[in-house]
């Protein structure tokens, strides 16, 4: 150990490596992001790229679903729908709402929230009232009533939906918002920022915000989440016109049809699975939000798996005895037993062997001194 | 200050003890190598510049260093002998597990952090506070027991009993590192890690409470772990001192050796980096330079860019820790190739003729003229 490394190669720094390390590798969000990538293309081509119109019928007379075939990969539904087309083309709406939800959501969290925890006082009162009000309101019910009156034209025009869905889902998120901005405001640099005669709007919006976006950013995943459900629970449902074409309208007819009760699950099972294909994207690209926000999760949960981190008991690793010079491979892996995981060690030591990537998240042994406060400058202290 | 010690008996045992942040490839190499000893009763300084090594060198053998941080060698023996008992047990700290540490940390070894205000509850009383302890480790005392020990852990640091029911922001910055030094004294340690405890406190608290600890260790026998950047304070206070550099330990030597006849050049550069209160004026010489970055240490001598007498072999050939060639039997080390013996030291940095004795070697440090 000892002269292995008193050969370390000095490592010229990247700047360009060191931001890209910054977004997480881990397989959590590797999943998540391909999965979501993999439905954003499915919401733009699929209905190009779907075998038949998703209200094709192959026939008029046949009332019996079909089992899937070569002919139609997930069978047809009573109306001899093909289910794959139908399904290739359910995502568009779905996600479209969702995320339009999402936006407006968030958009008004940030203004309800941050507003009212850094301005305070009177304004802080109401529009708390106002969030705890539509906090109380049962979501869905709402929204059964708002959609109820609306003419089928309208209750099938996605813009429509995204809007009245996000106008119900923004209080969590402000609540969330104005907690932690009461929290911020009160910190020196916003308040240094006040003193100097920054603005009020400049300071949210470059003191506060920045400060925010991984709060931002995770609720504005969990309200898609929560749209893409209240968007499918709705269509199943029936509030939504069945006449448009997504995963929740395919479950409302299956529903309809009793599909559960005469086992035609390819009926139900491919949107089903889609929809909750889509929330667990969502929720493993959250992990990745996580990571950013707390660096050191990034080192100690999801890159290494083998070497369990305890606060208060430093794991102890030893690559053969102490002393020995760089004998080629660890020959004696010893890992303490109260941190290997399962007992396997050889895997442990070659997983953390094999990851190259930039430290991004591992900090210098600083001794807690943030300021570079240097030896030459303590004779002020005398 | 220092006062000699009654038997060079080892309490606290580091040997070759690597700590790096991070695992495999992109490691970092935070402390590489450390041996050290600790006697009973001992003060033991850690000095070294920001980013040395040296809290993580004392978290590592505490085994409270954080994540990303992991021991990869060497070995840490803590000498348990409890309180009255008469028995000595050696304990391997890098072997124990959570429930052997848990019964030896604190009661045995305990450690003062740096930052007074964030290491107590700020919605729980001081009381409350200093008889958790106790109830966790002293289970036969009574409710008035305890409060009486934490009158008497107060009134040791030199704090009036009324404050027992003040809460943390009540007290003033120094206060509140006496009530944490009074924690760690609780149940009687017999090592007490201290990191740099008083670098938050104007020079006149930082004297105060010093003395009180010196005076407290003097009484209650234990040892000292002793981390800072003020090398000046070291000097008056420690018995030993360890000067680390990128991770490794550069030289060790007694305290007042180490002041008037040191070995190693970044040891001399941190020693002319604070005046003398007496004697001539001298320019004053700091170290050129910043420290070097862990991530990319300069090849054999971490220090060799920044020392004025660096050769050619010391920007291949790490030195080891040995003892200086021309100035044998004395209890120091060095890690430099000037003091191989291949060639005389300069003469800063050769062996000086002994001072009548280490102790009034001792005073005549400037820092005991504060």
């Amino acid at each position: 150990m000892a002269a292995a490394t008193s050969t370390i190669a000095p490592v010229p720094p990247v700047p360009a490596a060191r931001r890209a390390s910054r977004i997480p590798r881990s397989p959590k969000v590797i999943i998540g992001g391909s999965l979501l990538l993999l439905f954003a293309l499915l919401a733009v081509f699929g209905p190009v790229i779907a075998p038949h119109s998703p209200n094709w019928q192959a026939s008029t007379s046949n009332s019996i679903p079909q089992p899937p075939s070569g002919r139609f990969l997930l069978g047809t539904d009573q109306f001899q729908h093909d289910i794959f087309s139908q399904v290739l083309a359910g995502g568009r709406d779905t996600l479209l709402i969702a995320f339009l939800a999402g936006v407006i959501a968030t958009t008004l969290s940030i203004l309800v929230g941050v507003t009212a925890g850094y301005i305070g006082g009177l304004t802080d009162e109401l529009l708390s009232i106002l969030a705890n009000i539509f906090l109380a309101l049962p979501g869905l019910l709402i929204l059964i009533v708002v959609m109820r009156p609306l003419p089928p034209g309208d209750t099938n025009n996605p813009l429509i939906i995204g809007l009245v869905i996000g106008l119900t889902a923004w209080a969590w998120g402000a609540r969330v918002l104005r907690a932690q901005t009461l929290a911020l405001r009160n910190q020196d640099y916003v308040e240094s920022a006040r003193v100097i005669g920054e603005r009020k709007p400049r300071i949210i919006v470059f003191e506060v915000l920045p400060n925010l976006l991984p709060i931002l950013a995770s609720s504005f995943i969990f309200t898609v989440i929560y749209a893409i459900g209240t968007y499918v629970s709705l269509s199943w449902l029936g509030v939504i016109n069945p006449a448009s074409n997504t995963w929740g309208t395919m479950l409302n007819s299956a529903q309809q049809s009793s599909a559960m009760l005469s086992n035609y699950w390819w009926w139900y099972v491919p949107p089903a699975l889609c929809v909750a294909l889509v929330g667990i994207a969502l929720a493993l690209l959250n992990f990745g939000i996580d990571e950013i926000i707390n660096p050191r999760l990034r080192s100690t949960r999801s890159r290494h798996r083998g070497v369990r981190f305890t606060l208060g008991l430093t794991p102890v690793l030893r690559s053969g005895p102490a002393g020995t010079g760089p004998a080629g491979p660890p020959a004696a892996v010893a890992l303490s037993a109260a941190e290997a995981e399962g007992g396997d060690t050889a895997t442990a030591v070659a997983v953390s062997h094999r990851d190259s990537t930039a430290p991004g998240g591992s900090t210098p042994p600083g001794d807690g001194t943030a300021a570079a406060s240097t030896i030459a400058a303590k004779g002020e202290t005398l | 200050m220092s006062t000699t010690l009654l038997a060079a008996e080892p309490v606290l045992e580091v040997r070759n003890l690597c700590v790096d942040y991070g695992l495999g490839e992109d490691a970092v190499h935070g402390v590489t190598d450390a041996t050290l000893t600790l006697h009973r009763g001992e003060v033991l300084g850690l000095a070294g510049e920001s980013g040395s090594g040296k809290s993580t060198l004392a978290y590592a053998l505490t085994r409270l260093l954080r994540a990303p941080g992991v021991i990869t060698g060497g070995e840490v023996l803590f000498h348990n002998r409890p309180q009255g008992s008469e028995h000595t047990e050696t304990v391997d700290l890098l072997a124990a597990d959570a429930a052997r540490l848990r019964q030896i940390r604190w009661s045995q070894l305990a450690v003062v952090f740096q930052s007074a205000m964030h290491a107590l509850n700020p919605v729980a009383r001081v009381d409350a506070q200093l008889t958790d302890v106790l109830k966790a480790h002293r289970k036969q005392m009574t409710p008035a027991q305890r409060r009486e020990r934490a009158v008497e852990l107060l009134r040791m640091v030199g704090i009036s009993e009324d404050r027992l029911r003040s809460y943390p922001h009540e007290l003033s910055g120094g206060m509140r590192q006496r009530v944490m030094i009074a924690m760690a004294l609780a149940l009687e340690p017999q090592v007490v890690i201290m990191d740099e405890p008083t670098t938050a406190l104007d020079v006149v608290t930082q004297r105060e409470i010093l003395e009180e600890l010196m005076l407290l260790r003097q009484r209650l026998g234990f040892a000292i772990i002793f981390i800072t950047h003020d090398l000046s304070l070291l000097i008056e206070l420690a018995d030993s001192i360890a000067i680390m550099y990128a991770g490794r330990l550069v030289e060790r030597a007694g305290a007042s050796e180490l002041f008037h006849a040191p070995r190693h050049p970044y040891s001399l550069g941190l020693l002319n980096s604070f005046p003398a209160l007496h004697g001539e004026r001298v320019r004053m010489e700091g170290i050129p330079g910043s420290p070097p970055s862990l991530t990319a240490l300069p090849g054999g001598c971490a220090f060799h860019p920044r020392c004025g007498y660096a050769m050619d072999r010391c920007r291949t050939d790490t030195p080891p820790l040995l003892q200086p060639q021309d100035d044998p039997g004395r209890d120091r080390l060095a890690a430099c190739w000037l003091q191989d013996g291949r060639q005389a030291p300069p003469a800063p940095l050769a062996a000086r003729p002994t001072t009548a004795d280490g102790a009034t070697g001792a005073d005549q440090t400037p820092g005991s003229d504060r």
